[in-house]
């Protein structure tokens, strides 16, 4: 599903060039469950950036279901987010003024869903992560661990086959963060690709599949084999 | 997108700031409001002179002597050769068919006494046309006799017998203008200010006394009613060349119409009110740069929410779209204010000097919308683009690029 090869990415930091990624070449399946692990300034936010069509590489092909993103204008690009992606943030990024179920809506207001159907899916979508009985609370009434369901029910209910995930756990507490891994794990399970970003190497050994990335290249890229039964690791690392 | 969810999503966005939200609806509204108001009292000002000289009625020529080049307003150097005088006045009367009434006036500012209560009064020496040129009514007693223009009899304004008879019926009592004797045959019934003069505070009395009594030889005006307004331009001829011809061939007297007195005043005052709207658009304009501060203010702080809907798929079109809903909202309630504030305050002024109304026009009105409109429009461009072309990645960790 998403095919990368000899990807690079240079920043301008004053004047200075900075390549946070060299030559990253990586191809991942439908279904499959990475995490990328690497230290802080490893690379790994900006592939997961790239991989969201957030950014665009320096040099390099970025193939996503097929097709070559570098030919695509903001417009079909936005399009991909809006309908392929769905992202989980460490900070979970919740309007703060809109309901759970608002912010669950949102995708769809801007994709133009009707607001009848836009309503029963952000209820079905709610329903998925468990929050029904919180959806008509603002994100100040709710726990981070509520916050982040919240935000998985957002980011899902488009249906994306793509859900990329930076540090989904990063600020939680353990109790609330194992909720979510199994939620998003759970969705894996079901058909979903899931790329998580981690520095924590608890949650990114729970992948069938583990990038490291260190100083923007690519330093490991192992399946556990032994862990689970999909078929997606060894497709992808075929 | 679906329209009515920009404009929900953008109500949604100024309901979380009340107080931003009202100070820059404020804002706008002041600007409005100030230009229906000060429209308002320039268009009143327009109405309230035109009102005046359509009392005088629209059939008048107004005979001044002395000649300049401007035309349409009181001559500004007076060049005066011949005396218009009552000589002159029976001339046009007898030649010039078109002529219904015409009435000669002589003016001067004298003391009037009554025993010893004395006051400065304007005394105007005429005849009785006067009487029907003006439309005068009668509080009680007669005006000047027909035919009269030599007399010790005089005509007094409401005022003027307020003060000098106090409780007390004035018809025929004796009262003296400067050392001369007169005996009030008529009080004239309040009328107020009636083209820049207070006829309830004069004394008329018959025009030759007056020339005599202030020692002119010359007219100061004379009112000329013709008789159908069609032949209005044919008797300015007329009167002209009558004119001419008695004062040696020489062209020395200024001929004012109505109309053209009324369209130089409704030029001024167009200019006025123009001007007072312009004054105004300033405010609004004001106003304008505040919203763009506060739309600054808002992608700024808003900067994660911009990243995100970019995540969840927005284009940058949508976002500028979501930013120009929040300013043009903005600005057209805040016009929406100003106009309820503009026509309330104006109805207040209304209510305390009832003679001078203030009307902003319709078109005013309809204007201040629409202005604000486009000045939310104008002004929330900028902050709406800055926040569509924010990077989406930084944007995601707040930081502006």
């Amino acid at each position: 599903m998403i095919e990368l090869a000899g990807i690079h990415r240079t920043f301008e930091v004053g004047g200075q060039p900075v390549r946070a990624l060299r030559d990253v070449t990586l191809r991942i399946a439908g279904g499959e469950y990475v995490s990328i692990m690497g230290a802080s300034g490893s690379g790994k936010s900006t592939l997961l950036n790239l991989l969201g069509c957030l950014d665009r590489p320096s040099a390099g092909s970025y193939r996503f279901g097929g097709e070559e993103t570098a030919a695509m204008g903001e417009l079909e690009l936005s399009n991909l987010r809006r309908h392929r992606i769905g992202f989980v943030f460490q900070f979970f990024h919740l309007v703060p003024r809109l309901t759970a179920a608002g912010n669950v809506e949102l995708p769809m207001v801007f994709a133009g869903v009707p607001p009848a159907e836009r309503r029963e899916r952000a209820a079905q979508a709610l329903a998925r992560v468990g929050l029904t009985p919180r959806a008509e609370h603002r994100p100040s009434q709710l726990s981070g661990g509520e916050q982040q369901r919240v935000a998985i029910a957002r980011a899902v209910v488009m249906r994306p086959s793509l859900l990329l995930a930076d540090e989904p756990t990063g600020n939680l507490d353990s109790a609330s963060g194992r909720e979510i891994v199994d939620l998003i794990e759970g969705m894996n399970a079901e058909g979903l690709t899931l790329v998580v970003v981690t520095h924590d190497p608890l949650l990114g050994v729970r992948a069938r599949r583990q990038v490291r990335l260190a100083d923007g290249v690519v330093v490991a890229d192992e399946t556990a084999g032994a862990r689970g039964t999909a078929s997606g690791a060894e497709r992808g690392s075929a | 997108m679906r329209f009515a969810d920009l404009f929900q999503f953008a109500a949604g966005g100024l309901r979380g700031h009340r107080l931003r939200t009202s100070l820059s609806v404020l804002g706008v509204g002041i600007g409005v409001a100030s230009v229906i108001l000060l429209t308002g009292l320039g268009e009143g000002a327009r109405e309230y002179v035109t009102g005046e000289f359509a009392s005088l009625g629209s059939n008048l020529l107004i005979l001044i002597p002395g000649k300049t080049e401007t035309r349409g307003l009181a001559p500004l150097i007076s060049v005066a050769p011949h005396d218009l005088t009552l000589r002159d006045v029976d001339a046009l009367r007898e030649r010039v068919p078109g002529i219904s009434r015409i009435a000669p006036v002589a003016f001067g500012t004298a003391t009037v006494k009554v025993g010893e209560r004395g006051r400065q009064v304007l005394v105007v020496g005429t005849t009785r046309e006067m009487l029907e040129i003006r439309h005068l009514q009668m509080a009680t007693g007669r005006f000047l006799p027909r035919d009269v223009r030599d007399a010790p009899l005089c005509v007094i304004g409401a005022r003027v017998q307020r003060e000098l008879f106090p409780g007390v019926n004035p018809l025929g009592q004796i009262v003296r203008v400067g050392e001369w004797r007169f005996r009030v045959i008529g009080v004239i019934a309040p009328r107020g200010v009636s083209v820049g003069m207070d006829l309830d505070e004069v004394v008329e009395i018959p025009v030759e006394t007056a020339l005599r009594l202030f020692n002119r030889s010359s007219l100061f005006r004379v009112l000329v009613e013709v008789r159908s307004h069609t032949a209005l331009p044919e008797v300015e001829r007329a009167v002209i060349d009558v004119l001419r011809e008695r004062h040696a061939g020489q062209e020395d007297v200024t001929v004012l119409t109505q109309n053209a007195v009324l369209s130089t005043f409704n030029q001024i005052l167009g200019v006025l009110t123009a001007a007072l709207a312009g004054i105004a658009a300033i405010s609004l304009g004001v106003a304008g740069l505040g919203i763009m501060n506060v739309m600054l203010v808002s992608v700024s702080e808003r900067t994660h929410e911009i990243g995100l809907l970019r995540a969840v798929g927005a284009t940058a079109r949508q976002v500028v779209g979501v930013f120009l809903v929040e300013a043009v909202l903005l600005s057209t309630l805040g016009g929406c204010v100003g106009v309820l504030t503009g026509l309330g305050v104006g109805q207040v002024l209304e209510r305390i000097y009832p003679d001078f109304p203030v009307h902003a026009p319709a078109w005013a009105i309809l204007a201040a919308i629409v202005v604000s409109g486009s000045v939310g429009l104008l002004f929330g461009m900028l902050p709406a683009r800055q926040a569509a072309r924010l990077d989406p990645v930084q944007a995601l960790v707040g930081r502006q690029t």
